[in-house]
């Protein structure tokens, strides 16, 4: 990694925040503390480890990402949308009928997304679908796998981890959103998931835990992973729901479908560094314009 | 096309093994070596198992093809979405289980599947009744009526050897998710070489003009043995193998209806949801007239013989024929 590389990906990192926020805003519900929390470790992946750009991302020796906790994929739209995937017509589209950009990610009209995500635990086996295909195919691409903490709890997860360990899937990075809140509450008030790092390990998964918004740590604990053999990878990141956004960060009720108000969004773009005219088009709907 | 021989005991000649489906071979059992003969024709093929290869007859192509053979384990949630992900990077994945935990992984395979248009096949062993001693666990009188409400899913039943290893073929080379029933206990063979499959095409295997009796999997050999009963009574009933439960083909429903004025469904499944339903939805939407829906009245199994079980819940030639009787009556 270059510092280059660490200063571009946190600048992409601020501006998918703002743009998952106009999303989430215009859409009228959604997710945004998951949203937010997940951010810095998409905005690195994107930038440094997948091909998601116009005329790029249908690259069969792409690498993947596979956003398993799918109710968050306004930060995925937001990261696309300034890859030019997404017309800048479609900016004010979430959750609109008629549309594609659907509350929860469906490949069907926005493939870059790779599967259909959004009840939890799928998108996790799917990566090993993914991971395990690749490998027999010859290609040698990665696939990343961004998984929830609240999704710790579905069962479906921990036949995964034996799969993935069991065929040695090497070219499957994991990556745990430790946000420690879902739907309703803390994790620890609703079904404990801790010690999380313990129970990969057990299962036989080369673990690493890092702060999930240090995009040195993020940068390295990626790099680290790519160099595992014959072991499938999970990275914890520890990070903070509504991450960015001061009165949402370690809000529960910022969990999902909460309407965002104008005067909200304003107070949260100005602490992403968006000020007096330059909100003009985030309020309007034509933020993508230009890019 | 079809001769209605009603005992596997007393086979012809005709019966002599044509294609790989042998008469008495279980309907597995003709899968699982349609997938060897296929392999070299559909090279993308791969097949996933969660520790019952030798229940679904997959231990074939296991034995054959080892490279293409992937083992998940008791954990069929993690198997059906990961064959979603297989096939979403180019591979032509057949996920192979007992019916009854298709049923189990049935989210998985409607997020991960067809909500994701991936290109998989899902094979389901031991289906119904027909699994006999394992009892009502293990006996899914549901997954058809399950399947079939997920958009874009297609629902097969097949009813012989041969029609399987037709089948077979006719999914790999199918652009779209399957779903498919195999089975458990020794098939008759009642189709012969000249039988043409195609998915979504019911086919007429003996004629008649008082009533149709329509059939899917084991109850299509029931329905023949049916017309036999009612042929000795005078009654001259058509038999229908309507393999393709969805899309279910309404032009043959159309015309069995307009054509003898009665239809009788037999499945081994529950009579809400399944081929009955599938059925009656035709005939409703384009010619109205008396139906009578054998199958498994909206009660669990138990353990048995899968023919005493028959002939306990009502599924058998002489309940078939009873149903027939009945629906002319009401003509």
């Amino acid at each position: 990694m270059t510092t280059d590389n660490l200063e571009t990906s946190r600048e992409f990192a601020r501006q998918i925040r703002r743009d998952a926020l106009a999303l989430l805003y215009h859409a009228g519900s959604g997710h945004p503390g998951g949203s937010l929390s997940s951010a810095d470790l998409v905005a690195w992946l994107w930038q440094n480890e997948l091909h998601y750009r116009a005329g790029e991302w249908e690259r069969e020796d792409r690498n993947r990402l596979v956003l398993s906790k799918g109710h968050c994929v306004p930060i995925i739209y937001a990261a696309a949308g300034n890859s030019g995937l997404i017309d800048p017509s479609e900016a004010a589209d979430l959750r609109h009928i008629g549309t594609r950009l659907q509350g929860h990610a469906h490949v069907g009209d926005t493939p870059w997304v790779e599967t259909s995500t959004g009840s939890l635990g799928q998108g996790f086996s799917v990566s090993i679908g993914m991971a395990m295909g690749l490998r027999h195919r010859g290609i040698g691409s990665r696939v990343y796998a961004i998984v929830g903490d609240g999704e710790m709890q579905e069962g479906e997860i921990w036949e995964g981890a034996m799969c993935a360990a069991h065929h040695g899937l090497d070219n499957l990075t994991a990556i745990l959103d430790y946000n420690k809140m879902q739907s309703d509450d803390l994790n620890e008030n609703i079904m404990g998931i801790a010690p999380i790092v313990d129970k990969w390990r057990s299962f036989n998964w080369e673990v690493q835990e890092i702060d999930g918004h240090d995009m040195e740590q993020i940068a390295s604990a990626v790099a680290k992973a790519k160099e595992v053999k014959g072991r499938p990878q999970m990275i914890v990141a520890h990070t903070i729901k509504g991450k960015g956004v001061s009165y949402m960060e370690g809000v529960p009720t910022w969990h999902g479908s909460a309407k965002i108000k104008k005067d909200e969004f304003i107070t949260a773009l100005e602490e992403l560094g968006i000020t007096n005219e330059d909100m003009k088009p985030y309020l309007n709907g034509t933020f993508w314009n230009g890019q | 096309m079809a001769h209605s021989g009603t005992d596997s005991k007393t086979k012809t000649k005709q019966d002599e093994p044509v294609l790989i489906g042998k008469a008495g071979d279980s309907l597995r059992e003709a899968f699982g070596k349609a997938l060897v003969k296929y392999a070299d024709e559909f090279p993308e093929m791969v097949v996933l198992d969660a520790d019952i290869a030798g229940g679904t007859g997959t231990h074939h192509f296991q034995e054959a093809r080892p490279d293409r053979f992937f083992q998940f384990g008791i954990a069929e949630q993690n198997m059906m979405a990961t064959a979603g992900g297989m096939a979403g990077v180019g591979l032509l994945p057949v996920v192979t289980t007992f019916a009854v935990f298709c049923l189990r992984a049935i989210e998985q395979a409607r997020l991960s599947i067809a909500y994701s248009e991936r290109n998989v096949k899902i094979v389901a062993s031991h289906p119904g009744l027909d699994v006999g001693p394992d009892g009502g666990s293990a006996q899914a009188l549901e997954d058809l009526a399950a399947y079939r409400a997920i958009p874009t899913m297609t629902v097969i039943s097949p009813c012989d050897p041969l029609e399987v290893e037709l089948a077979t073929r006719a999914i790999l080379a199918f652009d779209g998710p399957v779903y498919m029933r195999s089975g458990r206990s020794p098939a008759r063979r009642i189709l012969d070489e000249s039988y043409e499959f195609e998915i979504g095409k019911g086919r007429i295997l003996r004629d008649g003009s008082d009533v149709t009796l329509i059939g899917c999997g084991v109850e299509t050999a029931r329905a023949l043995d049916a017309a036999e009963i009612l042929e000795g009574e005078g009654v001259s009933a058509r038999v229908v193998n309507m393999s393709t439960i969805k899309p279910i083909d309404h032009e043959l429903v159309k015309r069995c209806a307009e054509e003898t004025g009665a239809i009788v469904t037999a499945e081994d499944h529950n009579v809400y949801g399944g081929l009955g339903s599938a059925v009656a939805e035709a005939v409703a939407q384009h010619a109205p007239c008396p139906m009578e829906l054998v199958g498994v009245q909206d009660v669990f199994g138990e353990s048995g013989d899968p023919e005493e079980l028959a002939e306990h819940y009502g599924l058998t030639g002489p309940h078939i024929a009873e149903a027939a009787r009945k629906v002319i009556r009401r003509k």
